[in-house]
């Protein structure tokens, strides 16, 4: 890397620092990439740099253009941590420190969100004066696991950084075998069909495990995911070892006179075509301008709500759905949730000490029972979900299958 | 560490995740709970009107996740101006204003615009892509993240901006096999198709070796000595190339410039709306890994969305579509080829096998 100055003449879009001012280095690869209509994190992490005189930011960017004329990675991992924290920064030393000396650390700090990923204006200000303080300035909002992601850091600032940040009521993430950050829907806050409080149970139920978070003693990662209903926005049933979905028993809610505005606003042929036709168990009629629904072969898919929302809305009796051992591709393909709890009223403490219940007994089950490095989707598959049910203290319901058995081989005690 | 050698008087608050209701607008917490129906007055622009009458509007526009504190900055001060202060993010990283007084939105989008965010993401658009970290934070990455969405997102922000799709369409990328970008309408991952390169002269000093071994799914590694060291091998013909040895190992060395393709894959779906959740299936691989603008992939990406654009009937999802359609006319909408290397292996193609007489000439 020839420390000269790139041009950035190429530079789109307002408040972009005018000139390098000499002081990154030329990266013409990065530079393609800035080009074109979406907006592009190279232009940011240029004009912070050149705003700042980062130089971990200048050697990151070198990496990083390094990166693309290789075709290669160059960040390992590490330890760096905080006190009584055995998790939550991601450390990053770069492996080629002697090219890139000015990149030898790029530390991370996962930091949890509110539920929801709601801020005001102060909070995200105030967290910003703190990181550019001590970090590099560069934030990642979201990671995938729902995480603010400090990025940038070196070991030593980053105990200070972090009791800054503690200070102003921002608490470290998971990483490696904890119990991770969580993600909810936007929930009751802003929709119309949450089935239960999102936000509310997810920030009480990551406090009560706040130990697992931050200490790792897990066989693996776990994560819990809060869906205000079957449309899943936080994909939950792919994406967390526990999908809690917001769902309701008894009768959907209509209003038929919203339902005949629908009708005389968008016409009989598309209610019958793209809200009847397409319901998954036939449960829907058209009947001049209004709806029938036959409730007892109602799924709970949300389709007619979804297209009808001024006139459907889940029924009252609501609770939550909740199926266990989703998780990503590695290292058996992917897995989604299976239905293990098809049921439970989750309104009062009383519930939620219910759900903290399972929570515990299935982690402790999932503890002493997992391989290194195992989801409870793994171990569930390798020891069988009977002798999981059996673990949990659990009895199979018909909810809980797609059909019985068709392989005939079993031994039932007789 | 040097951490713990700093001298603080501070006693960490081990808090968790902070309590949302301080975050929420007033109108959200006025009329929490009580929502009554949404309306989407324009491509994104939302309208959630609430029991008591209450009206809150929110205004989405794109962001490149990766963000500094000067763009943040610039959102928290539009924030300030329309939408009292608060704001939120959605899972595909866009940025979201909540607005009391409907007479800020145009003026919102106006502003959001200008400095180079654009506002769409609503209703049946292609919304911004899931991504992961890649060459620029990851220790085990093939390719970069947030490159190969800068690059795709250019092709596909007219998508974004508009409402014109059969039904909402959510991508994501991934730049190893763990795929935390997850399962989606279509996804760019990489495939690895080499077994892992051994670097014998560090693996015993920086590996714990029954790890390693452990770690396998396929039972491929066991420990050897070579050239006089303490070692792994791998049987090559049992190896998937999944790159699992490799988080446990960094001497296991899967990622290769050349060797490391990208694949794309189609059909995944998270909500249980019409059908259940699915999972994704293989569309195309092999598509070089060509940083900085990944053409391969934008084109693959392209011809997939635009068959599915065409011929996807209202609410339709992807996977959705091909289920109409069947995979052999996916297959001849988008012009890519199906070839041997597209049916499971092992126990799956009895699953995947057409277990029936139905078939389409």
């Amino acid at each position: 890397m020839t420390p000269k100055s790139s041009t950035l003449e190429n530079k789109k879009g307002a408040g972009q620092a005018k000139s390098n001012g000499g002081f990154l280095h030329e990266t013409p690869l990065l530079d393609r990439l800035e080009t074109g209509p979406w907006p592009s994190f190279i232009t940011g992490f240029k004009e912070l740099a050149n705003r700042t005189h980062s130089t971990m930011l200048r050697g990151v960017l070198d990496q990083l253009e390094y990166s693309y004329e290789t075709k290669t990675g160059y960040w390992k991992g590490g330890t760096v941590g905080v006190r009584g924290y055995g998790a939550g920064i991601i450390a990053r030393f770069s492996v080629i420190s002697n090219k890139f000396p000015e990149a030898a650390e790029f530390h991370t700090l996962r930091v949890q969100p509110a539920p929801g990923l709601h801020y005001t204006s102060k909070s995200l200000r105030d967290m910003c004066d703190v990181w550019e303080k001590h970090g590099s300035g560069v934030i990642a909002l979201h990671g995938q696991s729902g995480d603010i992601m400090l990025q940038g850091i070196t070991q030593a600032k980053t105990q200070e950084c972090f009791d800054e940040l503690n200070k102003l009521g921002w608490d470290l993430g998971g990483a490696g075998p904890t119990l991770r950050t969580s993600a909810s829907c936007v929930g009751p806050a802003r929709c119309e069909q949450a089935c239960y409080d999102t936000l509310g149970v997810h920030h009480k139920l990551l406090t009560h495990f706040v130990d697992l978070t931050h200490r790792p003693s897990l066989p693996y990662k776990f994560k819990f995911k809060f869906s205000g209903c079957p449309n899943d926005c936080t994909n939950s049933i792919m994406r967390s070892d526990v999908a809690v979905i917001g769902t309701w028993r008894g009768d959907i809610d209509i209003d038929q006179a919203e339902v005949g505005k629908y009708v005389d606003q968008l016409g009989s042929d598309y209610i019958q075509n793209s809200v009847v036709a397409l319901c998954p168990t036939k449960a829907i009629r058209l009947k001049g301008r209004e709806i029938e629904i036959d409730n007892r072969d109602c799924v709970r898919c949300m389709h007619c709500i979804n297209a009808l929302t001024k006139a459907l809305s889940p029924g009252g009796d609501r609770g939550v759905t909740i199926l266990v051992g989703g998780k990503g591709h590695l290292k058996v393909g992917n897995m989604l949730g299976s239905m293990i709890v098809p049921f439970m009223k989750l309104e009062t403490d009383e519930d939620l000490e219910k759900l903290v219940d399972f929570g515990t007994r299935m982690i402790e089950w999932w503890a002493d029972n997992a391989l290194d490095h195992e989801r409870i989707g793994e171990t569930i598959e390798r020891v069988g979900m009977q002798a999981f049910l059996d673990g949990m203290g659990i009895e199979p319901t018909i909810d809980m299958v797609e059909a019985p058995r068709d392989n005939p081989f079993f031994k039932a005690t007789y | 560490m040097s951490a713990q050698a700093q001298a603080t008087s501070w006693k960490t608050v081990e808090s968790g995740p902070p309590d949302p209701m301080k975050f929420l607008h007033p109108l959200a917490v006025k009329n929490y709970g009580r929502w009554k129906y949404h309306e989407r007055p324009r491509p994104g622009v939302l309208k959630h009107v609430a029991k008591s009458g209450d009206a809150l509007y929110t205004v989405r526009a794109g962001t490149t996740r990766q963000m500094t504190v000067d763009g943040i900055r610039r959102l928290c001060n539009l924030a300030d101006r329309y939408s009292d202060g608060y704001l939120r993010f959605t899972v595909r990283n866009n940025v979201e204003f909540l607005i009391s007084n409907p007479g800020n939105v145009d003026p919102l989008i106006g502003d959001l615009e200008a400095i180079g965010h654009p506002v769409g993401a609503t209703g049946n658009s292609v919304s911004a892509i899931a991504h992961t970290q890649g060459w620029l934070h990851c220790d085990i990455p093939a390719t970069d993240a947030s490159g190969v969405v800068k690059s795709l997102m250019d092709e596909l922000i007219d998508e974004f901006k508009r409402e014109e799709m059969p039904n909402r369409v959510r991508l994501s990328t991934s730049c190893c096999e763990i795929n935390c970008g997850g399962q989606n309408d279509l996804a760019v991952i990489i495939q690895h198709t080499r077994p892992p390169r051994i670097n014998h002269d560090i693996l015993n000093n920086i590996c714990e070796r029954p790890k390693v071994v452990a770690r396998c799914p396929t039972a491929a590694i066991r420990p050897a000595t070579v050239n006089g060291k303490p070692s792994l091998i791998v049987s090559e013909e049992k190896c998937i190339c999944c790159g699992a040895c490799f988080g446990a190992c960094p001497a296991m060395e899967i990622n290769h410039p050349e060797h490391s393709k990208l694949a794309v894959w189609v059909g995944g779906k998270h909500s249980n709306a019409r059908s259940k959740p699915t999972n994704m299936k293989l569309a195309a691989f092999g598509l070089p890994n060509n940083p900085p603008r990944w053409p391969e992939v934008a084109d693959v990406v392209k011809r997939i969305l635009h068959a599915y654009k065409e011929g996807g009937h209202p609410w339709e999802r992807l996977g959705e579509w091909v289920d109409r359609i069947g995979w052999k006319r996916f297959f001849e909408a988008t012009g890519l080829p199906f070839t041997k290397w597209h049916i499971d292996n092992y126990r799956l193609a009895r699953v995947s096998f057409n277990k029936s007489a139905h078939i389409r000439f």
